[in-house]
């Protein structure tokens, strides 16, 4: 059970993991617009509350992608409109050398996105959530975890003998 | 009374940091004279079986040094272990993985190519490669195998104290030498180094202006640097401000930048989505066209903000490479 | 208030409310729970039908009470709607109120997905994630901070004057700082306004002199504020008053002084005037000014030249001693808790559009000037003479001149096309002329404006819809100063060239040229155009991100004088509202540095928009003023050390809710 990818479906079967970093003002409120309004989506995201997308560290999308998700969607003001005068700009300028330093890692672009969504948009909350998770779903899994236990197989468990040696005659 | 045992031990290393002993000069006797040393490779030959036949926790100390990236140091890391009360990693390779650490950025397999058939001053018709065990007149040498992972020492095995640094300085070696024979050890786990960032002992920090605004990144290489003022000021990406202190900033009295071989403070995760954090931040543009353009000072982000950790970054190494497919 | 002790265990009391059946329906909320009390420190889980009626919360109390319960969690409807409420629960339960985490189950969850299964899968990694934060929460108290009930107005034009008024009617001490030395703004230069016609005189003055005459309105002409400490509830000002060389206490507004003047006629040009008319070196700015005091231009008065003039205004001044010559500036400080910033606006520089023919020929006016050419107490009595003195017979208007345009301002400026068809109708009553108005879009909203148009319309003016391409010398005409208009009528698809005597230049609204420097004194932002920018267009459009400073009249954007006044009155009633309240109360969300930790590598202090990092001198680290930290974050991230933290949004206890979010479920 440890090393199956963790799966949201209903049937088991395997869907994407989304961590969703959404700013307070602007797009946790389209969020909840969305549901106000009743828009039905795709349930492979979870929230994670900000005051602004200036407070994404960078440390947190990787932490994200190390504990198993599969996608990474930060949300913000648009640029101009930002409760807090500039810290979405902060997070732009974050975005665009991170988005190159993860396709470095190996991590394709689809797996992070950035998206500008205004609290009365909750529409786009909608389509982009949807047009994320089907990206995901034909890129597959990423699951760091597993990978990382993958990775350690290689280790041995032998709990501390001598590298294997035999006298060798020196010639 | 018996002298507390010591020993050195050395892993994917340059030896740098057995250099750091031997610059003790003086000082060395010092050391030599409170301790029994009973594994050095660098300077005394020794065998296998020597330490295996030793008591488990009889050596008081061990600093090992260099990342684990054999099966070899992988079981001499465990042996040690095991034979240690404290074991040390010293030296960035050992804290973080070290520059060994940027294989991580590639297949084993595109290493091996190139270093035994396309480097250019090899000759290798055959394209001969090291074999784990091979046969030759009746006998049977082993050679350890390259991991497909390098590896930080805790990344293998539980680590006493971190002694950081490429390499660590003579100073900070005596100070962790003295506290470790005097009994005076911080808890478990601990980096043996003040916990905040270079900044606050660097010489250049007065010359900082508050407000540094990127308009583009340079590369050493490509400007002559002015050796008093603040190199983030001169558009150049120093990692000092994200970088533990400890070193008396020896790389900026030589007008380099820091390049971040202590490591990041106790406070973060990943010291190079930190400093990555911080210069983004701090640049002027605002549009994604302009932000791109500076941003192509930075061409290698990966060597740049990970250049001695990334073996212990969050994600460790290059996800997408091959691994043992569940063997 | 019960605090358990740092080493106390934690104690969690897990709630997720059915809300009826709009959580209920599609997310199994039992199961939720019980999947909850497997989880660590979990001690009571339950599930209710509606966690924020009354026996909801007094569930929560009891609980804490009973179960002696140190941290909560409520999973329910988004927090923007109830995690005010569940604090207070969990306050009344005798727990600091930030023990407290709140999950969206219903807006996130419930009402948007379809699958029973999915969304119960998510809401218990939600669940999960919060159950894994709400241990590192700390005690925190919401901020207080107490409000000083004085106001400083910045710009006495009919914003300032307005928002001045209506706080000094409610019994608070106002400072009225302008920069003139008349208040009155643009509004005083103007004749008639729209769309009712009636004077601007006449309804402005009594308004200034209420203002100058007020008991609770200190009004500090002729001076400028210089700089600004503090923030809100305690903004210490130091406002810079420019020396008239007459003593404003003493002055009686007779001007006998300047009858007096050693100059028998005005020679220097008039300011007032836009330059049309002629001044003394010493003045009265005009009749109505207020306050009613003259003042000496330094730079054209021979005694503060060379100190050799006979001084026949001192004489005629005689026992009143008004006149001063060694008066110096002062520095004034003033400690207020709120800032109106009406700093006004400029009109565009029709030089920047060399094509009109503005400073070119002299028959080309913009708009200001005319407008004192046909007020009766301007520079021609009211009759509209050009330069040579020729009465025009054949005037042309030029609609949106440095307004929606790309070579010079994008924006339109709002009341171009009315007070164009005001001075066509101005013109027209004066002279009886011929008025061509080339026009973009005829804009005129607002109320009463469209009839006012048809009205005008009516009246016989032509209304040509196309751009001015040029103006330029009628060549058959000799030295008479007449110009062609040339412009495409794009209705009757033909170019035009009208030869006519006066070009008037309708030109739009600009912010300040010094607007840069105004904005950074009081720490506020502005669009991209330079009009100083609101907290949010629609909920805040007379707040800035600045706590305690707001915006009226046209320094915030073009507008006419109704929607001025009006923002004005906005702008006084939450300044009032804060200053009857007393004090200010701040989510405790904000960030501090730890200073043991901090470097000192200078990251986070240019990140800060509202300056509340500085560097301190002697220690040389970082510093957070409280009362001016808004709680974004952004600050917190930068920190390259992790020497930054935020109250209530922690590193720690968001690593931990991202752990909780992708631990494995047990469905």
């Amino acid at each position: 059970m440890e090393n199956k990818t963790p799966s949201t479906s209903g049937n088991g079967s395997w869907t994407p993991r989304i961590v969703a970093f959404f700013c307070n003002w602007c797009t946790y409120t389209a969020a909840d617009l969305a549901g106000v309004s009743r828009m039905k989506y795709a349930s492979n995201t979870r929230t994670i509350r900000l005051m602004c997308s200036g407070r994404v560290d960078p440390q947190f999308i990787l932490e994200a992608y190390a504990k198993g998700a599969d996608g990474v969607l930060i949300g913000g003001c648009h640029p101009n409109d930002c409760h807090y005068a500039e810290g979405n700009y902060k997070m732009l300028r974050r975005f665009e050398l991170l988005q190159r330093m993860l396709r470095d890692l190996g991590i394709a672009e689809a797996r992070f996105r950035l998206e500008w969504i205004s609290a009365a948009e909750g529409e786009k909350v909608k389509s982009v959530i949807n047009d994320m998770v089907q990206k995901l779903t034909v890129l597959g899994p990423l699951d760091l975890p597993g990978r990382f236990a993958d990775w350690d197989q290689e280790l041995a468990h032998a709990a501390g003998s001598a590298p294997v040696e035999t006298e060798v005659a020196h010639v | 009374m018996s002298k507390p045992k010591v020993a050195f031990y050395w892993c994917a290393s340059c030896g740098g940091c057995e250099e750091t002993v031997v610059d003790l000069a003086e000082d060395i006797l010092a050391v030599v004279e409170k301790v029994d040393i009973v594994l050095w490779p660098v300077a005394l030959d020794f065998k296998y079986k020597d330490i295996e036949a030793m008591a488990d926790q009889s050596i008081f100390a061990t600093l090992l040094n260099g990342a684990i990236r054999s099966s070899e140091q992988e079981s001499m890391a465990r042996l040690l272990r095991r034979k240690s009360r404290h074991l040390i990693a010293y030296g960035s390779c050992a804290c973080t993985g070290g520059i060994p650490g940027l294989a991580n950025q590639f297949p084993r397999e595109q290493i091996l190519k190139f270093n035994y058939e396309d480097a250019p001053t090899v000759v290798n018709e055959h394209k001969t490669r090291p074999q784990l065990v091979f046969e030759e007149d009746g006998r049977h040498p082993h050679l350890p195998e390259l991991h497909q992972v390098v590896r930080s020492l805790d990344q293998v095995v539980e680590v006493d104290y971190y002694i950081p640094g490429c390499p660590p300085t003579p100073k900070l070696t005596q100070a962790a030498v003295a506290a470790l024979l005097d009994g005076r050890l911080p808890p478990k786990g601990s980096v043996l180094a003040p916990d905040i960032a270079l900044c606050e002992e660097c010489p250049r920090r007065d010359s900082k202006p508050v407000n540094v605004a990127f308009t583009a990144f340079k590369r050493t290489h490509q400007q002559l640097l002015d050796p008093q003022l603040c190199l983030l000021a001169q558009g150049v990406v120093c990692m000092g401000p994200a970088t533990r202190q400890g070193c008396g900033a020896q790389c900026l009295s030589g007008n380099m930048p820091c390049t971040g071989c202590f490591g990041g403070t106790d406070r973060v995760k990943d010291q190079g989505a930190k400093i990555l954090s911080s210069l983004c931040a701090n640049l002027e543009a605002k549009e994604a066209k302009e932000i791109d353009a500076v941003l192509e000072g930075i061409p290698d982000p990966v060597g740049t903000f990970y250049r001695y950790g990334l073996a212990k970054s969050l994600l460790r190494r290059k996800v997408d490479l091959p691994g043992n497919n569940g063997k | 208030m019960y605090t358990p002790k740092k080493h106390e265990p934690v104690r969690i009391g897990f709630y997720i409310c059915h809300c009826g059946t709009n959580i209920a329906a599609m997310v199994d909320v039992q199961a939720v729970a019980k999947y909850v009390a497997t989880l660590p420190n979990v001690v009571v889980s339950r599930d209710y039908k509606y966690m924020c009626s009354d026996p909801g919360q007094e569930m929560i109390v009891q609980d804490i009470i009973e179960n002696r319960l140190n941290r909560i969690v409520v999973a329910a409807c988004s927090p923007l709607l109830h995690e005010h409420t569940f604090r207070e629960a969990t306050r009344r339960g005798g727990l600091n109120p930030f023990f407290f985490q709140m999950v969206n189950v219903r807006e996130h969850d419930s009402w948007v997905h379809t699958n029973r299964q999915e969304a119960t899968r998510k809401a218990m990694a939600l669940a999960r994630a919060a159950i894994q934060r709400v241990p590192l929460h700390k005690p925190l108290e919401v901020k207080k901070v107490s409000i000083n009930p004085n106001v400083l107005v910045v710009g006495g034009g009919i914003a300032g004057i307005h928002a001045a008024l209506v706080l000094a009617n409610a019994g608070k001490q106002v400072y009225l700082v302008e920069r003139d030395p008349t208040i009155g703004g643009h509004m005083a230069k103007f004749d008639k306004t729209f769309p009712t016609l009636d004077c601007a005189m006449c309804v402005l003055s009594p308004k200034m002199a209420a203002a100058g005459s007020h008991p609770n309105i200190t009004l500090w002409s002729y001076s400028e504020v210089v700089k600004v400490d503090g923030y809100v509830g305690n903004f210490k000002v130091t406002v810079r008053r420019k020396p008239r060389y007459v003593l404003e206490d003493l002055c009686t507004g007779c001007q006998e002084c300047v009858e007096a003047c050693i100059y028998k006629e005005p020679k220097f040009r008039d300011e007032f005037n836009l330059g049309l008319g002629k001044r003394k070196p010493i003045f009265l700015p005009f009749p109505q000014a207020i306050p009613s005091v003259a003042l000496i231009d330094p730079e054209t008065c021979i005694e503060l030249k060379t100190g050799k003039c006979k001084k026949t205004c001192v004489e005629a001044c005689g026992d009143r001693k008004a006149i001063d010559f060694k008066q110096k500036e002062e520095l004034r400080e003033i400690t207020v808790g709120t800032i109106i910033v009406a700093t006004g606006f400029q009109i565009f520089d029709a030089k920047r559009t060399p094509y009109y023919g503005y400073g070119i020929y002299p028959n080309v006016y913009n708009a200001l000037e005319v407008e004192r050419l046909v007020n009766a107490s301007g520079p021609t009595g009211g009759e509209i003479v050009l330069r040579n003195g020729q009465v025009p017979k054949k005037v042309a208007i030029i609609h949106c001149v440095g307004s929606r345009d790309e070579n010079t301002n994008r924006w339109c400026s709002r009341v171009c096309c009315l007070y164009s068809l005001k001075l066509a109708h101005l013109i027209r009553e004066h002279t009886e002329a011929e008025i061509y108005n080339f026009y973009i879009d005829i804009r005129t909203p607002g109320k009463g404006m469209e009839e006012f148009y048809c009205r005008i319309a009516e009246e016989g003016i032509n209304l040509i819809r196309g751009r001015v391409a040029d103006v330029y010398p009628d060549p058959s005409d000799g030295a008479t100063g007449r110009l062609i208009v040339q412009a495409e009528d794009t209705m009757l698809d033909c170019i035009m060239k009208v030869p006519v005597d006066m070009v008037v230049l309708s030109v739009g609204l600009e912010p300040h040229p010094d607007s840069e420097k105004i904005r950074r004194l009081f720490n506020m932002s502005c669009s991209s155009e330079g009009w100083f920018l609101e907290r949010h267009p629609k909920l805040a459009p007379v707040s800035t991100f600045t706590d305690g400073i707001f915006l009226a009249g046209c320094c915030q954007g073009p507008k006419d004088i109704p929607d001025s006044v009006a923002q004005a009155g906005a702008a006084a009633a939450e300044a009032f509202s804060l200053i009857d309240k007393g004090n200010i109360e701040q989510e405790p969300n904000t960030a501090y540095v730890v200073e043991v930790e901090c470097s000192g590598c200078k990251s986070c202090i240019p990140l800060c928009p509202y300056s509340a990092i500085s560097l301190l001198p002697d220690k040389k680290k970082a510093y957070i003023n409280e009362a001016l930290c808004k709680g974004c974050g952004t600050c917190v991230a930068a920190c390259p050390s992790g020497s930054i933290v935020q109250n209530l949004f922690e590193d720690a206890e968001i690593f931990n809710e991202i752990e909780g979010l992708l631990a494995p479920t047990s469905v």
